[in-house]
C-alpha cells in the first residue's frame, strides 16, 4: 500500500507551488491591482503627487458629508427593517406547518432576480406621490383630494423601503436556512421538559438562529451601504445623493477620480471594519449542532394561524413581487404607464418599439447574457478549483487562496468599478472598452459567494470517493472532473445560477465601465430612466426577467447536474 | 476613405455630394453609430428612416444627455476609443470644446452649403445647426387651469407651485445647462435660489419633465423641451405650452462628423441625410423641433419662432462657465 500510494506522487512532480502561484497571481490581478490604483489615486492631487486634499474635501465640504450621512441611515434602517421581516417570515416558513411553505420560499428566491433599479422604478410606478398607482388607488376609493398622498417614493423614506424590498431575501435566506439546520431533538428536549411550544421558540430556536440573522443584518447594511441602483433612480427626484451616487456623479464631466477613489475608501473601510468584527463575533460562537445524526425540525403547529400567518407571507411578498410587476405590466401594455390598463388604453406599441425601433436593445442583451454565460461559467469554475484546493487542503498555502478569494465581499461594487476602471484605462493593458474589463469585474464581484457556496457543498462530500480515484492513479483535475464535480452538480448548478442572475442584476460597476458597444441591459434601462422612458423600462424588465428565468430553468436540467436548486448566499 | 479634397479650405471645405459611391463606400462599412440627445423615439425614427432609404447600413442610436454624451466621448476618447461616427449635442459649447480639440472632420453636406443661413454653420465646415428648439414653462390642463398657469420664470416663485414643479438638471442635459446659463445671465442667480425652496422634483433629461406633466406626477414644468411638449399635446395629452414673458431660452443642437469615425463614409452618408429636407422635415413634422433648412415648412398649430420673445444663445460663454453652472446649481438645489 505504501508503495502504490507514492508511486504516483513520485511519478509527477509537485505541482502544488506553481498551482498556488498561478491562482495567486490570477487573484491578485482581480482584486489587488484595482484596489491597489484607487488607493493610489485617492492620494493623488489634481497633478500628481501625494496629497491629503481629496479626503480633507470628502470630510469637511457638505456636499459629501451629507451624502455620508444618508447612506449611514439608509444601511442602518434596511437593515433593521429586514431583520424584522425576514426572520419571522423565515421561522414561518421553515420550522411552522404553515400551508404553501415552499411555495412562499420559492416566491422569495424568485424576488432575488429582481435587480433593485427595476424594482426602484416599478415603485416609482406604484408611488410616486400624484402619478403612482397606488396613490391614485387610494383617492379613487376614499375620494380624497388631489394633495392626499398616501405614500412617496421620492423620499428618503421610499428609498429605505425600496432598499429593504431587495435587500431581505439575503437575511431570509439566511436565518431559513440556519432554521432549517437545527436539529429537532433540541426542541423535542424542550418540550419533554415541559416546555411550551412558545417556550421552545423563544429559549432553543431563536438562540440558534441568532448567529444567521446577525449575519443577515451585515450582509443587508452592507448591501444597502453599497447600492447604486436604487438610490440612482430615487435619490435625484428626491433631491439627495447617497455616497454611491456621489461617487457615479464625480464621473460626469469634469470627471474627478481622484475624488471618487477617495470617496469610495470610506465604503471600503466600513466594510472591512464589519465583516472582521463578524468574524470575531461570529468565529467562536459555541453553537455547534452541526454533527452526529438529528431529526427534521419538528414543525410548530399554529392551530388556526396557519391561514392569517399565510396571508401575512403573501402580503410582505406583494411588496417585492407581485404589486411591483403588476405595475410593470401596466406600464409595458398601457398608452400612459401611469393609467391603469383598460382595453381601449392597451396597446402593443411600447413593445414594437423596444424591439423593432429601439437600436440599443439586440446590443444590450446580447452584451448581457454573453456576460451572464462567460462569468458565470468561469467564476462557478475559479470557485470550484479554489475551494477544491483549500476544502481538501491539496496545497501548501491554501490558506492564502482562501482569503483572496473571500476578499471581494470587502470592495463595493462601484469602488471596484472606479478601481478597474483607474486599473484598464491605462497601460500596459488597456481593457477599458471591451466586454473584458466588465467580464473581470462580474467574476471578481461575485467570487467570493461562488466560493463560500462550494466550500460549504465540498464540506457534505466526503473524501473517500476521490482517494479511491487518487489511488487507481487518477490525477487531481482528472479526480475533480470525473468524481468531484458530479458529486457537487447541484451546488455547482445553483452556485453557476447565482453567478449568472448576479451579472444579469449588476448596474454599480457596470455603470462605471461600459462603453457604447459594451452596453448592458441594466445600463440600457438605467439610461432610459434619465429621459423617463418608462414604459420601453417596463418591456425591458420583463424581457430580462423572462430571459433570465428560462437560462436558470435550463441550467437546472443540465443532464448529469441538475437538481433542486437551493441558492444560497455568503 | 471618399473624402473631399481640402482645396477650398479658406471658404471651409467644398459640400458634401450624396454620390453612388459615397453610398457604395459607406454600405460597405456596413454600420453608423449616432450619438445624440435628442428624445428617444425622434432619433430611433431617424434612424430608421436611414436605414430605409439606405439599405445595408445599420443605425445605432446612443442617446443620452448632451452633458453626458460630452463626458462619455471625452471618456472614450482619452481612452483611445473611437466608437463613434456622427454626434449631436443639446449643448453647442460643446462643438467649441470638440473643435478646439480637433477631433471633428471638416465635412459640409450640400443641403447646409445651399439652404442653411450663415450663423447656423461652423465657418470651417466643422458643424451646423441640426435642430433648434426651445426649453419652456408647461402644465397639466387636468391639474391647472390656463388662467390659472404661470406666464412667467417669477410667477413660479409663488408659494402655491410649491411641491408641484419638475425640472432637469444641466449636470446631465446639454438644454438645461444653455437654458440655466441664459436664465442665470437674464434674470440672476437669485432666480434658482429661490426655485430651490420651491420643492422642486429634480429629474435629469430635459425630456423627461414633459413626460412627468404628461403623467400627472407634477402639475408644472420650469424647463423641458417643448420638441416633447408639441409631441405629447399633439397625440391628445393634457399638456400646454407656456412660453414665459421674461423670453424664452433658445436651444442649438448641432451635428458634426468624427475626424477618428469608425465608419467615415457612413458618418458623412448619416450627416448629409440629417440635414436633408426629407429627415428635417420628419424631425419637424413628428419630432416637434424646429428646422434652420429654408426648405422646411412648420407644421400647422405651432407658434412660429419669430412670434416668440427669446432669450439670446451664447455658446461660448455658455463653454466658459459650464463647470461653474454646474457647481452653482448643485449648491442650490442639493443634487
Amino acid at each position: 500500500m505504501v508503495g502504490a500510494r507514492a508511486l504516483p506522487w513520485r511519478a509527477r512532480p509537485d505541482l502544488s507551488g506553481a498551482i498556488l502561484a498561478v491562482f495567486a497571481v490570477a487573484l491578485c490581478l482581480l482584486v489587488v491591482l484595482p484596489i491597489g490604483w484607487l488607493v493610489v489615486f485617492a492620494f493623488t492631487g489634481r497633478g500628481g503627487g501625494f496629497t491629503l486634499a481629496n479626503f480633507r474635501l470628502l470630510f469637511s465640504d457638505p456636499a459629501f458629508v451629507e451624502p455620508l450621512f444618508t447612506t449611514l441611515t439608509l444601511a442602518v434602517s434596511v437593515s433593521l427593517i429586514c431583520c424584522l421581516v425576514a426572520a419571522p417570515l423565515g421561522w414561518v416558513v421553515a420550522r411552522t406547518d404553515m400551508p404553501l411553505r415552499r411555495t412562499v420560499r420559492f416566491i422569495v428566491m424568485a424576488s432575488f432576480v429582481t435587480p433593485p433599479f427595476l424594482g426602484a422604478i416599478a415603485w416609482e410606478l406604484l408611488a410616486a406621490p400624484n402619478s403612482g398607482l397606488l396613490n391614485q388607488l387610494r383617492r379613487a376609493s376614499t375620494g380624497a383630494g388631489p394633495e392626499a398622498v398616501l405614500f412617496n417614493v421620492y423620499t428618503l423614506g421610499g428609498l429605505v423601503f425600496v432598499v429593504s424590498c431587495y435587500t431581505f431575501p439575503y437575511v431570509f435566506v439566511l436565518v431559513a436556512n440556519a432554521l432549517d439546520r437545527i436539529p429537532g431533538e433540541l426542541e423535542d428536549a424542550s418540550s419533554m421538559l415541559g416546555g411550551s411550544a412558545w417556550r421552545t421558540a423563544r429559549r432553543v430556536t431563536i438562540p440558534l438562529a441568532l448567529p444567521a440573522l446577525a449575519a443577515g443584518a451585515l450582509i443587508a447594511f452592507l448591501q444597502a451601504m453599497t447600492l447604486f441602483g436604487a438610490p440612482g433612480i430615487l435619490a435625484l427626484p428626491a433631491g439627495f445623493h447617497t455616497m454611491t451616487t456621489k461617487i457615479w456623479s464625480l464621473f460626469q464631466y469634469p470627471p474627478k477620480p481622484e475624488l471618487a477613489a477617495a470617496a469610495s475608501l470610506p465604503l471600503l473601510l466600513v466594510t472591512v471594519v464589519l465583516l472582521r468584527a463578524q468574524a470575531a463575533v461570529l468565529g467562536r460562537r459555541g453553537y455547534s449542532v452541526v454533527g452526529g445524526r438529528s431529526g427534521p425540525p419538528r414543525p410548530v403547529a399554529l392551530g388556526p394561524l396557519r391561514w392569517p400567518a399565510l396571508a401575512l407571507c403573501l402580503a410582505v411578498l406583494s411588496l417585492p413581487v407581485f404589486l411591483p410587476y403588476l405595475a410593470l405590466l401596466n406600464a409595458a401594455f398601457s398608452r400612459v404607464p401611469s393609467q391603469p390598463l383598460t382595453v381601449e388604453g392597451f396597446t402593443l406599441e411600447h413593445v414594437r418599439f423596444v424591439f423593432l425601433e429601439l437600436s440599443a436593445t439586440k446590443l444590450a442583451l446580447k452584451n448581457t447574457f454573453l456576460l451572464g454565460l462567460l462569468a458565470a461559467t468561469s467564476g462557478s469554475l475559479l470557485a470550484l478549483v479554489i475551494s477544491y484546493l483549500t476544502a481538501r487542503a491539496a496545497i501548501r498555502g491554501h490558506r492564502v487562496l482562501a482569503f483572496l478569494a473571500t476578499a471581494p465581499i470587502a470592495i463595493p461594487a462601484i469602488a471596484l468599478g472606479v478601481g478597474l476602471f483607474l486599473a484598464y484605462t491605462r497601460g500596459p493593458v488597456v481593457l477599458y472598452g471591451t466586454l473584458w474589463i466588465l467580464l473581470l469585474a462580474y467574476v471578481t464581484i461575485e467570487l467570493p459567494a461562488a466560493y463560500q457556496q462550494l466550500q460549504a457543498a465540498f464540506r457534505t462530500v466526503s473524501p473517500e470517493l476521490e482517494e479511491a480515484s487518487r489511488i487507481l492513479g487518477a490525477s487531481r483535475l482528472r479526480t475533480l472532473r470525473d468524481v468531484t464535480a458530479p458529486l457537487l452538480g447541484p451546488s455547482l448548478i445553483a452556485t453557476w445560477c447565482f453567478v449568472f442572475v448576479a451579472v444579469v442584476r449588476e448596474l454599480s460597476a457596470a455603470a462605471i465601465l461600459f462603453t457604447s458597444e459594451t452596453k448592458v441591459l441594466s445600463v440600457l434601462i438605467f439610461d432610459l430612466n434619465e429621459s423617463g422612458d418608462l414604459a420601453a423600462i417596463a418591456v425591458l424588465g420583463l424581457t430580462m426577467l423572462i430571459l433570465t428565468s428560462a437560462v436558470i430553468a435550463a441550467a437546472s436540467r443540465v443532464p448529469g447536474l441538475g437538481g433542486p436548486l437551493r441558492v444560497r448566499h455568503y | 476613405m471618399l473624402l473631399p479634397d481640402g482645396r477650398a479650405r479658406a471658404a471651409g471645405p467644398a459640400p458634401g455630394k450624396i454620390t453612388p459611391e459615397l453610398i457604395e463606400a459607406a454600405k460597405k462599412e456596413g454600420k453608423a453609430i449616432w450619438y445624440t440627445a435628442v428624445d428617444l423615439p425622434v432619433a430611433e425614427r431617424i434612424a430608421k428612416a436611414f436605414e430605409a432609404k439606405y439599405p445595408g447600413i445599420a443605425m445605432r442610436v446612443e442617446r443620452s444627455g448632451g452633458e453626458r454624451i460630452f463626458q462619455r466621448i471625452g471618456q472614450e476618447y482619452g481612452s483611445n476609443i473611437h466608437a463613434v461616427d456622427v454626434v449631436n449635442s443639446s449643448d453647442a459649447a460643446h462643438f467649441i470644446v470638440w473643435k478646439r480639440e480637433g477631433i471633428l472632420a471638416p465635412y459640409v453636406p450640400e443641403d447646409v452649403a445651399l439652404h442653411y443661413p450663415a450663423e447656423h454653420k461652423d465657418p470651417d465646415g466643422l458643424f451646423a445647426s441640426w435642430r433648434i428648439w426651445l426649453s419652456v414653462i408647461g402644465y397639466n390642463t387636468k391639474l391647472v387651469k390656463p388662467e390659472e398657469a404661470p406666464k412667467s420664470f417669477a410667477d413660479l416663485l409663488d408659494p402655491k407651485w410649491s411641491g408641484k414643479i419638475v425640472k432637469g438638471h444641466p449636470g446631465y442635459s446639454g438644454t438645461i445647462m444653455t437654458a440655466t446659463f441664459q436664465i442665470s445671465r437674464d434674470l440672476g442667480w437669485e432666480y434658482f435660489e429661490k426655485l430651490a425652496r420651491q420643492k422642486v422634483m429634480q429629474v435629469q433629461s430635459s425630456a423627461d419633465p414633459p413626460k412627468k406633466l404628461a403623467l400627472g406626477e407634477r402639475a408644472v414644468m420650469a424647463d423641458g423641451n417643448e420638441y416633447n411638449l408639441f409631441q405629447l399635446k399633439e397625440k391628445g395629452e393634457p399638456v400646454e405650452i407656456v412660453y414665459p414673458t421674461e423670453g424664452t431660452p433658445l436651444i442649438v443642437g448641432p451635428s458634426g462628423v468624427l475626424k477618428d469615425a469608425p465608419h467615415p463614409n457612413a458618418a458623412r452618408l448619416l450627416q448629409s441625410f440629417l440635414f436633408s429636407v426629407e429627415a428635417q422635415q420628419l424631425m419637424v413634422d413628428s419630432g416637434g423641433l424646429r428646422s434652420m433648412h429654408a426648405l422646411v415648412k412648420d407644421k400647422a398649430g405651432r407658434k412660429p419662432l419669430r412670434e416668440i420673445k427669446l432669450m439670446k444663445d451664447d455658446p461660448a460663454a455658455v463653454e466658459k462657465q459650464a463647470d461653474e453652472i454646474k457647481a452653482r446649481y448643485s449648491k442650490y438645489f442639493k443634487v
